[in-house]
């Protein structure tokens, strides 16, 4: 029934028009994952050529564990930048949380789950607190976040005492970076993983056959779900071998951070993609005034995606108090850059209203396997800051220069 | 001659001690393109904020469809069934033409947003304004020229069931096939039976497309011409104040 339409829609032609497409968009300038998959294989050339460690079953698995921590960290930071907001205070507002966690476990160790969701509340009252003054105020949120920045690690040094370190003692806690999943339940999971891609992408062809518009050939649903099941199959089978190096303490399986990732991933990609919420996040990124005559609540969209923002970083916070097994003062301090160098080297704009997630966590694996690699070589954590320093820098001015080229050929009328 | 849409008497609005209109009268009617012309200064964004709602005018009687309305907010406008395409369009560049023409009224299935519904209509909506300039409802607007972004932002109006289209110059950063574009578009909208109030500093433009001028010269209606009545050299007089009706 394409004769209704006769606009087109980006949904006709063959499975190799639709590659062709891609790749014209590709030149365009909408590089999408590209630059993160391209230096994610570059990274992998370079480090295991010079350490024979690196693509040891071990060192993946440890990879898969790191990235877990700035992946959350990015898609956090996600919400933020694509409204053209930063949130410098993410890390230490986890850290802050994590702080508050621990320290009220030792008062109510049974009572840890709650402690736990209190912890929560408070990224989610952080996230208001930046929100507030941004959004309502006009403060910009470089200087309201810097000051947390600065201010928080001073709470962590109140509560968790001069030169403090407490240690995380809840079993669950440890477990989520500790412990693995039987290796039925990592198929399991890769099986769930992939009936949903199916089911989603045979419900969205469904309702568009339904509204009479073309729908792209299925092939191209196969393709993407048989690339999903192949390289996924990869991970478990590689995960699922034992990687202990003593004979009497055999270590396989999924790591339980993992699905705990992917059904953050998936939810964020749902909220931004498939709601009116993402929708309007984009536009006030895009556009703030254009979203306000709209009628979206351009104030209220912001203060959303701050809460989130901190909301989601506790979670991060939660990941690497697990993997540390300790929370000190300085905790957080770090990893934010690092969520930001991710986000941007995975292709979302600092200049706000571009960016997906999946892409964002292309670019957390970059940044973590720079982490990982450089700590495997023995090389000093002062060169690592400097390189992830880099790296930001670089990616920061791709983004401009993009920003730049997509400006010059708007005025190209 | 059928009744007007919209009819405005004695509508005034001041600034503190400066009154920027004083007491205007106005017919804009269905299916009929109506040029707003006059100097810079003379009043016209004032007048037309008044019919958007978003700065309400301080007397005078606003008749829409025969009946009184009043129009405090641009809600109000909206729900009457009054747009407003401004000058810079309010378009978002990082969303396609679709997400545009649906921005802040999308529509929704189970909780999730209606692409299918929503390209299936914006693609209609540009199809009844025989737009063939786009190549697909899915291009960001980024990508487009700016005679292709009027035509998205005249569509959202189309989009939303506009009774009357307010447009702000739109051809003013334009080339000369884009205007032609833009122009013919114009020109459709009001076929469709849309009642089309257009601001322009083009006479040329406004000769081409306009059934109605009404000119404004300091605030004051100095004349409201059929076009095939009038010429150029009067029209000009009546804006520069030098002729008088
Ligand atoms: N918000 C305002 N406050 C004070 N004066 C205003 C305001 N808006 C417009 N004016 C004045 O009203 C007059 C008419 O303005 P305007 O309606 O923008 O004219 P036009 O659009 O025809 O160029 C101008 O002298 C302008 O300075
Ligand atoms: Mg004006």
């Amino acid at each position: 029934m394409s004769d209704v339409v006769p606009i087109k829609t980006g949904h006709e032609g063959s499975t190799a028009d639709q590659f062709k497409a891609y790749f014209s968009r590709l030149r365009a300038g909408e590089m999408g994952a590209v630059p993160a998959v391209g230096a994610m294989l570059l990274l992998v050339i370079l480090f295991s050529s010079l350490s024979p460690y690196f693509l040891t079953t071990l060192n993946i698995a440890n990879l898969f564990v790191q990235t877990a921590t700035i992946l959350t960290m990015t898609v956090a930071l996600v919400f933020v930048i694509l409204i053209g907001e930063i949130d410098l205070s993410a890390g230490v507002t986890a850290g802050t949380g994590m702080a508050i966690f621990v320290k009220m476990n030792q008062v109510l160790p049974q009572y840890w789950i709650w402690n736990l969701a209190f912890a929560f509340l408070v990224g989610l009252a952080v996230g208001w607190f930046i929100g507030f003054f941004v959004a309502k105020i006009g403060v910009p949120s470089f200087v309201i976040s810097l000051a947390l920045y600065l201010a928080l690690p001073g709470v962590m040094l109140i509560i968790l005492g001069e030169g403090g370190v407490l240690r995380v003692e809840v079993p669950e806690i440890k477990a989520i970076m500790n412990q693995n999943l039987p290796g039925w339940a990592g198929w399991a999971m890769l099986a769930v993983c992939l009936v949903i891609t199916t089911a989603m992408g045979l419900w969205d062809r469904g309702r568009r056959i339904k509204a009479q518009l073309p729908v792209r050939p299925l092939t191209l649903l196969w393709i993407k779900v048989a690339a999903s099941g192949i390289l996924g199959a990869a991970a478990i089978v590689l995960l699922n071998t034992n990687r202990s190096q003593n004979a009497f303490m055999p270590i396989a399986g999924v790591p339980l951070v993992i699905p705990m990732v992917l059904f953050i991933l998936f939810a964020c990609t749902f909220l931004l993609d498939r709601t009116r919420f993402g929708r309007h996040l984009f536009a006030v990124g895009g556009n703030p005034e254009a979203a306000r005559r709209a009628g979206i609540k351009v104030a209220r969209i912001r203060m959303m995606a701050f809460i989130i923002c901190s909301t989601l970083a506790m979670m991060s916070g939660v990941f690497n108090i697990s993997r540390i097994g300790n929370v000190e003062s300085s905790a957080g301090r770090a990893i934010v850059l690092q969520g930001v160098a991710a986000a941007v080297v995975g292709g979302v704009s600092l200049f706000g209203g571009r960016g997906r997630v999946a892409h964002a966590a292309l670019g957390a694996f970059v940044i973590a396997m720079i982490d990982n690699g450089l700590g495997l070589l023995g090389i000093p954590a002062g060169v690592n800051f400097i390189v992830t320093g880099g790296v930001l820098a670089v990616a920061a001015t791709v983004d401009a220069l993009a920003r730049r080229r997509s400006g010059a050929s708007l005025n190209r009328t | 001659m059928n009744n007007p849409l919209v009819q405005l008497s004695g509508v005034k609005k001041s600034f503190g001690p400066v009154d920027v209109l004083k007491g205007i009268d106005l017919k804009v009617y269905p299916g009929k393109v109506t040029a707003l012309v006059g100097d810079n200064g003379a009043g016209k964004s004032t007048l037309i904020k008044g019919l958007s709602g978003v700065q309400p005018y301080d007397e005078g009687v606003v008749l829409f469809e025969g009946q009184e309305v009043h129009l405090h907010t641009a809600r109000q406008s909206s729900a009457l069934g009054i747009e407003v395409v401004y000058q810079d369009l309010a378009l978002c560049e990082n969303l396609d033409i679709v997400q545009n023409m649906f921005l802040g009224r999308e529509e929704t299935s189970q909780l999730t947003l209606d692409e299918s519904s929503m390209e299936y209509q914006a693609a209609k909506a540009l199809q009844s304004l025989s737009v063939k300039t786009v190549k697909s409802v899915r291009q960001k607007v980024s990508s487009l020229s700016g005679g292709q972004r009027q035509t998205v932002a005249i569509a959202r109006s189309v989009l939303r069931d506009a009774k009357l289209v307010i447009l702000d110059e739109p051809t003013a950063a334009l080339g000369v096939a884009q205007t032609e574009q833009v122009l013919n578009l114009v020109r459709r909208l009001a076929d469709s039976g849309v009642a089309v109030l257009m601001i322009s500093h083009n006479l040329v433009d406004v000769f081409q497309v306009a059934d109605d001028i009404a000119v404004l010269y300091l605030g004051t209606m100095v004349a409201q011409l059929k076009t095939e009545e009038t010429n150029h050299n009067d029209v000009i007089g009546y804006i520069t104040g030098l002729k008088k009706l």
